[in-house]
């Protein structure tokens, strides 16, 4: 794919969402997370592969917006014990990069690393993540995040905070 | 530190009490050592599904504990389980997860392997002039045998064979294929692979716990307003079952026959299905198909790595002492694709490293493991409901669902195969 000039003023305004959502997933304010999608939004983490077809194979994560609702409120229900106590994260975000737009949605890629640190000990995840993004009056929706992790294809530990 | 000094050969029956256990068998690596000689380098281990290789010269990675078994179709049809290492100098041939190979080829010095091991070509062959290379094949597990699809593997050239091994845990493997419209269950969907740094018997013994649901999975029980928990509850009907020979089940029948809804055990209706339904009735006759599909599919665990978990399947690989992946996908019913996506889309949810159930279940083995390192109590309790044990119609000892017939069953056998010579 080759370069978009993209105006700078769109790429701030994506950046400083993404940056927003990294950090109320840092924070673990779930509730404001969850009002960052779209009515339609897909949460996606795939296995084996970065271009897997979800309704065909097993993925790490793929959930319709009911059932993003769902992940928040086992969050937040005080039972979720694999996040409590709570995983201590921070993400970074680089290689931001509008990838295309139209009318009603800007496309994303970003590069990513979270620092997971957990009872179990330190964690460090990497992936490639890639937003379709709606604009709203106060910024974004999230009509899609896709988040590829390097090692999808290996055994993983629990990955069980927001990503 | 513990500098206690052990002998290499721990003594079993100080470590292993009716009803309970030493914590070192979970976290001492000469016991694991062990069990890699005595356990799954011997037993049956189950390696695949016949599925995941339907064409000739498919080929898939699967493990047996640590070592890594290339599954192939030969040319023959026949399912082979080879080991992952050339006989010339070691190095390994296949790197690709599945594919479909004529044959191997070592990229080391270009031997060559047909998809049964056998050596094809060397390069430069007049270096191997008068010389007989027919010994030199890739490795070979020992024994392979499978059960409706499910292939097994034994490094043991003498023992039970596999249905002597299943005994009467190969009924619920039946039972399993009966709630296929065709019969027959498939493994298509690709693995997640959820790695837990905890000892592999912790989760052996968990998947037919009916003991930890309630309080483990009580979050998602409530926010999903499942009719799972009840199941799990003081009250319940539903049974744990011995079958010997280390295989375990919970057997939730009781239950459903009393709600006596078909599809009760999927969480969902006859309406919601009805193509899959239309299929079964077909397939078994009104009456059977009822039946079938009041009664669900079996929560077994099948000695020492498979569980089938009603809607997916489990297989335990355990690497060292405290690391151990759970391999786990949807079942898919051959000919049922109505039912085959919900069986994904309810296993995504469910399961491997963000699944609302598998996520907290991991977290619990992990935190057992660090539990056990301390060094007092020293044991693990395991007499819940030994006074209400019984033995059923079949012969099989049967408790409670909570109580722990499953763990002292898998522990009566683990110390036969310990102390087998
Ligand atoms: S090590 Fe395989 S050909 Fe030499
Ligand atoms: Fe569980």
């Amino acid at each position: 794919m080759g370069m978009m000039l993209v105006e700078p003023d769109l790429l701030r305004r994506v950046e400083q969402f993404i940056f927003m959502e990294a950090r109320l997933q840092d924070t673990h304010e779930y509730a404001a997370w969850e009002a960052l999608w779209d009515d339609d939004g897909i949460y996606w983490l795939p296995a084996n592969g970065d271009d897997i077809d979800p309704e065909a194979q097993m993925s790490i994560i793929y959930d319709n917006r009911s059932r993003i609702g769902v992940r928040v409120r086992q969050l937040l229900s005080g039972k979720r014990y694999t996040q409590d106590p709570k995983s201590a994260i921070r993400h970074f975000v680089t290689n931001v990069e509008v990838l295309g737009q139209d009318d009603d949605v800007v496309h994303v890629g970003c590069n990513v690393m979270v620092h997971e640190s957990s009872l179990r000990g330190e964690t460090t995840w990497a992936a490639r993540t890639e937003y379709l993004l709606r604009p709203h009056p106060d910024g974004y929706r999230m009509a899609r995040k896709k988040v590829a992790l390097v090692n999808n294809d290996k055994p993983l530990f629990t990955l069980s905070f927001l990503i | 530190m513990n500098v206690t000094a052990r002998p290499l050969q721990p003594d079993l029956q100080d470590l292993i009490k009716p009803d309970r256990v030493h914590g070192s068998l979970y976290t001492d690596a000469d016991v694991f050592r062990m069990e890699l000689d005595r356990i799954w380098y011997r037993t049956w281990v189950y390696v695949g599904h016949e599925s995941e290789v339907p064409n000739a010269f498919d080929f898939v990675m699967k493990s047996i504990g640590p070592q890594p078994i290339i599954m192939t179709r030969g040319a023959d049809g026949q399912v082979n389980l080879l080991q992952n290492r050339c006989p010339h100098r070691g190095n390994q041939v296949c790197t690709e997860p599945r594919g479909n190979a004529r044959k191997f080829t070592c990229p080391f010095h270009n031997w060559t392997f047909s998809s049964d091991g056998t050596l094809q070509a060397t390069a430069f062959a007049d270096g191997y002039d008068g010389q007989d290379l027919s010994a030199l094949s890739l490795g070979r597990v020992t024994r392979v045998a499978s059960y409706r699809g499910f292939v097994f593997g034994s490094f043991a050239a003498d023992g039970p064979t596999l249905e002597e091994h299943l005994g009467g845990a190969a009924e619920t493997l039946d039972r399993l294929c009966d709630t296929s419209p065709t019969g027959e269950v498939e493994i298509t969907a690709g693995f997640l692979q959820h790695r837990v740094k905890a000892n592999w018997k912790f989760i052996l013994e968990n998947e037919t716990d009916g003991y930890h649901p309630a309080f483990v999975h009580a979050s998602v029980f409530k926010v999903t307003e499942s009719g799972i928990g009840s199941l799990y509850g003081s009250k319940s009907t539903a049974l744990t079952r011995d079958f010997g020979n280390g295989h375990t089940e919970l057997d939730l029948r009781p239950e459903f026959r009393l709600r006596d809804q078909p599809l009760s055990w999927f969480g969902t209706t006859a309406e919601r299905l009805p193509d899959y339904v239309a299929a079964m009735e077909q397939h078994h006759g009104p009456d059977k198909a009822r039946k079938v599909m009041i009664d669900g599919t079996p929560h077994v665990m099948i000695f020492p790595n498979l569980f089938v978990a009603e809607i997916q399947i489990f297989v335990l690989q355990p690497r060292a002492v405290d690391d151990t992946v759970q391999h786990v996908t949807a079942l898919q019913f051959k000919g049922a694709p109505d039912m085959n996506r919900r069986l994904r889309q309810q296993t995504m949810g469910s399961v491997g490293p963000a699944g609302f159930l598998l996520a907290d279940d991991s977290e619990m083995y992990e935190r057992t493991h660090r539990g056990v390192l301390s060094r007092d109590p020293e044991w693990l309790y395991l007499a819940r409901g030994e006074h209400r044990e019984r033995v059923d119609a079949d012969g099989f000892r049967v408790g409670h669902a909570t109580d722990e017939v499953p763990s002292r069953g898998i522990w009566r056998h683990y110390r036969q195969l310990m102390e087998a010579i």
